[in-house]
């Protein structure tokens, strides 16, 4: 049974390949069972992760035995409902005639999303990056225990540059994302320098997403040649 | 009669018994002499109570225990003053942290400990163990450790007086995130400030963004060749602003293929983003006045597998030959498989995302790429909406100050006038 599972995993790997020389039969009977196979996958994942993992469960808790062999109850968290009602409400779409009930738990979701996110990505995005980017250029102040005093402290002039690099790259790529003045003159040529600062970035991004992906390559090479053909061991 | 012999022995039996009977005796002897030995030599080596009870160690002192601030509930703090002989290179090794409850205030449990030698004279400890509903009581232990091998070495242990009752409760504001809140107050007060002067008839400049200017050019390339135009909503939920971003900017897409006559197919990997476009999109031919050309199938599910979805989406690119693709939404490693695959077959495609990673391969495969925060801005700027375009201005007010802030920070730090940058810093 195993080695049949082999020669169809080899078989789809192939024929998902063979998408490299052009759309084909074999292809195309690959891509089928793929998002066939994988559609009913997640459905029942879904199922039992969340319809019974998260919603039965909570609403109905078993009973459970801790490491001291006690038997421990757990209260229904009955907030789950609320979930419940909105996804019900999301399959009347099903009748035409009530079908709009289903934009309530859209919009709901949409709402909450929005909200929950704009604090995140305010502290973390914004915040953070804010904070990370204030900073002394050249040097620092060190309190001296001799004199009690602050005494400064040059940084290194690699530490200088990388400095200068971080906060000019955060300006002017700030300055690129500035949409309601015209990139033009002084502030135009900051937005240049910005979006050079991102090209950059992308190039390198490019290179090192480049390399990882090759591990999922040499993963089905590896398959191909090891488990299947046993040519290397 | 012969007496029975034993054949290894070659003696009588009676002969045996009496040389074993002499071999026990003398044998018994030996062992009882050695096992008084070893005892004596116990008691010599052993320290005697008296030396232990006087051995003093300071207790920890000025025990207190409070509510822990700025939480959700179930954690007290406990806060004492070291003890007297936790000095540096002192003999106290860690303080016991011990903890009783209203029912039996005087039987105490060890809750945690905190290891001594801190160079501050206050400690504390998070006890995350309560319960909102019970009052504690609570005492700190000195610990150390007395004698010089591994005989005579023995736990000492001074306790602190007892502080109590105490109790959890949750808090409902962390007044440690107040820059926070601060800070979106302020943002979300330029943007209501710029929508009211929008709505209001002035004029908010929005300055060109390449990306968007193709899309009505994309649509209308898609019209004249006569084929179809590909809408990909990325492979996250409805929970990812990169996906909302996209299905709105979508809105915008179909009203414009509804007008142009334009067949837009959006095969999409969630069904809560299926449901949502499906609104969006009748809603947008509704718009565009031609609520009879929607096809509900114009909208669906592929699977949520994420390279199930680029081989579902690939095939049809290659099958069907849209003219146009957009990619708007949150993507992982299907991006280039994706856009080299519409690449391949002369399609102008758009991209737009917030993915770091991903952007450089829709830079380098499509003809026009929205980076980051221009794939938000774009629905205001294809919609010009006084409520979107109010919206866009005010962000960038905002910008405006963090620009100012980061110049300024640099300016306070470099010469040492203040910590400006802890206004920034964020508490989890």
């Amino acid at each position: 049974m195993e080695h049949f599972a082999v020669w169809v995993a080899a078989f789809l790997t192939l024929g998902i390949v063979s998408f490299l020389y052009k759309d084909n039969p074999w292809y195309k009977l690959s891509e089928a069972i793929f998002v066939g196979i994988s559609a009913g996958y997640w459905f029942v994942v879904l199922f039992w992760d969340n319809i019974y993992g998260k919603f039965w469960n909570g609403i109905f808790p078993e009973e459970l035995i801790d490491s001291a062999g006690n038997v421990v109850t757990r209260e229904p968290d009955y907030w789950l409902l609320v979930g419940a009602v909105l996804g019900t409400l999301m399959l009347l779409r099903l009748i035409p005639k009530i079908g709009w009930i289903s934009r309530w738990p859209l919009a709901f979701i949409i709402g909450c999303t929005s909200g929950l996110y704009l604090i995140n990505y305010f502290s973390s995005n914004m915040m953070r990056q804010v904070e990370a980017t204030i900073m002394p250029l050249v040097g620092h102040w060190v309190l001296d225990p001799a004199t009690s005093q602050n005494a400064f402290s040059a940084f290194s002039g690699a530490d200088i540059f990388s400095n200068l690099v971080l906060v000019i790259g955060t300006f002017t790529g700030l300055v690129y994302f500035y949409f309601s003045k015209e990139h033009r003159g002084a502030f135009g040529g900051t937005a240049k320098v910005g979006i050079f600062f991102i090209m950059i970035t992308f190039g390198a991004s490019f290179g090192y997403t480049v390399m990882s992906r090759m591990s999922l390559l040499i993963g089905r090479a590896d398959f191909l040649l090891f488990d299947w053909l046993g040519l290397v061991r | 009669m012969n007496p029975i012999r034993i054949s290894l022995l070659n003696l009588p039996l009676s002969r045996c018994l009496v040389r074993i009977a002499i071999f026990s005796i003398f044998f018994g002897l030996l062992s009882v002499i050695s096992i008084s030995a070893q005892q004596s030599a116990d008691t010599a080596n052993a320290v005697p109570d008296s030396q232990l009870v006087e051995f003093a160690l300071s207790p920890p002192f000025e025990v207190s225990a409070k509510d822990t601030p700025n939480d959700g509930g179930g954690s007290i703090t406990v806060i004492w003053q070291r003890s007297a002989d936790d000095l540096p290179n002192g003999i106290v090794t860690e303080y016991r942290v011990m903890r009783s409850n209203a029912d039996q205030p005087e039987v105490f449990a060890e809750v945690g400990d905190v290891a001594a030698g801190e160079t501050k004279p206050t400690y504390r400890y998070h006890d995350g163990n309560a319960s909102d509903d019970e009052q504690y009581y609570y005492k700190v232990a000195a610990v150390t450790i007395s004698g010089d091998d591994a005989e005579t070495t023995q736990e000492v242990v001074a306790e602190s007086d007892v502080t109590g009752p105490v109790s959890s409760s949750a808090q409902w504001f962390d007044w440690r995130r107040i820059n926070a809140f601060v800070g979106v107050l302020l943002l979300c007060g330029f943007i209501m400030f710029y929508i009211n002067r929008a709505k209001a008839g002035k004029k908010i400049f929005i300055r060109k963004i390449a990306g968007l200017d193709a899309v009505d050019e994309a649509v209308g390339r898609a019209t004249e060749m006569g084929k179809k135009i590909f809408y990909i909503p990325g492979t996250q939920d409805m929970d990812n602003v990169q996906t909302i971003a996209g299905v709105t900017i979508l809105g915008r897409v179909a009203e414009k293929a509804a007008q142009y006559d334009t067949w837009l197919e959006v095969p999409v990997s969630r069904s809560l983003v299926m449901v949502t476009a499906k609104e969006v999109v009748k809603e947008a031919y509704a718009k565009a006045g031609r609520p009879d050309a929607f096809h509900e199938d114009q909208v669906h599910y592929l699977t949520d597998d994420q390279f199930g979805y680029a081989a579902g989406i690939d095939g049809m690119v290659v099958r069907e030959k849209p003219a146009t693709i957009f990619y708007m939404g949150a993507f992982y490693a299907e991006s280039l498989i994706l856009a080299e695959t519409g690449n391949s077959i002369g399609a102008i495609q758009i991209a737009g995302t917030g993915m770091p990673s991903q952007l450089p391969f829709f830079v380098a495969a499509c003809d026009y790429t929205l980076i980051g925060e221009e794939l938000f801005a774009a629905s205001a700027y294809l919609s010009r909406e006084p409520k979107l375009i109010g919206s866009l201005k005010g962000q960038d007010v905002g910008k405006g100050l963090i620009l100012a802030a980061i110049l300024l920070g640099i300016l306070l730090e470099t010469f040492n006038v203040w910590n400006f940058s802890s206004l920034f810093s964020v508490i989890n």
